[in-house]
């Protein structure tokens, strides 16, 4: 991501259960609060989490989730979260970013609309090696 | 079935969703939901997410889904108190709810839902008064 920089402080959430999903959804949403963002910009990053959490226990088995503050340029500050797996990996990635695609006939929304919830969205994923998003919200 | 309660009042089956629902705890409820419309018989169902922060593509999925299937039972659903917030976002995110009825509060809910009910009954008879004539 371009002009961030990472503060020192990170938060590591291993995730592997849909009651973990819920658990990454309560810290975002605790951590954005501290950092004053609006009860909408919380809304959507939260919805944006609980999407790439799922596909990481959906689509790849189980995952990680890193949290930590970001300066940007002229002092703003940003949230970044970090969702890596080790999982099969997707193929075709510009594919999987439209709406409506989905190998697991759900409703393919999550990817595309991960990206639409936040301010700056990142997808590597490698066939059979897995996939890694992370995501930034500025304040 | 989670920490979720289902009341029966009158004619209604009210559902206030207060809990932050899991993947298989919104599937539970679906499924308890389908069970007491088929044991009460009741016409309407209301599910209050007045409480509820997020609604991702998954539990806006479920509620949809839950809506068609009560239908097909004969039962109309109203959903109320749906966040600002959590509007926009689904909007956002491309989730398609317009056939699901919403209303601001219980109040209204269950007004929507008795003219719902009321005007599915006059269709039903049109319907067969058509077919015995
Ligand atoms: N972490 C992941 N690992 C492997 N494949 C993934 C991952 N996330 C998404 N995908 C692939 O991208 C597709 C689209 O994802 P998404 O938009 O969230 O829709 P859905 O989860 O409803 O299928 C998925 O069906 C899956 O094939
Ligand atoms: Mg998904």
């Amino acid at each position: 991501m371009p002009n961030s920089r990472q503060n020192s402080e990170s938060f590591e959430i291993m995730i592997s259960n849909f009651e973990d999903i819920i658990l990454a959804r309560q810290k975002v949403k605790f951590l954005m609060g501290e950092m004053c963002f609006s009860l909408l910009a919380q809304t959507r990053i939260v919805t944006a989490v609980s999407e790439l959490a799922r596909n990481m226990v959906t689509h790849a088995g189980q995952g990680k989730m890193t949290l930590f503050q970001v300066d940007g340029k002229r002092k703003t500050r940003g949230l970044k979260c970090i969702f890596e797996d080790k999982g099969p990996g997707i193929q075709n990635i510009d594919e999987a970013m439209q709406e409506g695609f989905s190998t697991a006939n759900s409703l393919g929304l999550g990817l595309g609309g991960a990206k639409k919830l936040c301010n700056e969205f990142k997808i590597e994923s490698v066939p059979g090696k897995g996939t890694s998003i992370s995501i930034i919200e500025w304040l | 079935m989670g920490d979720v309660t289902i009341l029966k009042i009158g004619n209604n089956i009210i559902v206030p969703i207060q809990t932050e629902l899991h993947d298989n705890a919104a599937r539970e409820l679906q499924t308890e939901i389908l069970r007491r419309i088929e044991r009460t018989g009741v016409k309407g169902l209301l599910i209050d997410v007045s409480a509820v922060n997020i609604v991702d593509s998954f539990l806006g999925r479920l509620l949809v889904e839950t809506a068609k299937m009560v239908r097909l039972m004969g039962t109309e659903t109203v959903l109320v108190g749906m966040k600002k917030e959590v509007v926009l976002t689904l909007i956002q995110l491309g989730l398609k709810m317009q056939d699901l009825h919403t209303a601001l509060n219980i109040e209204d809910g269950l007004a929507l839902l008795e003219t719902m009910v009321s005007n599915r009954f006059l269709q039903g008879r049109s319907h067969a008064k058509f077919k015995t004539e």
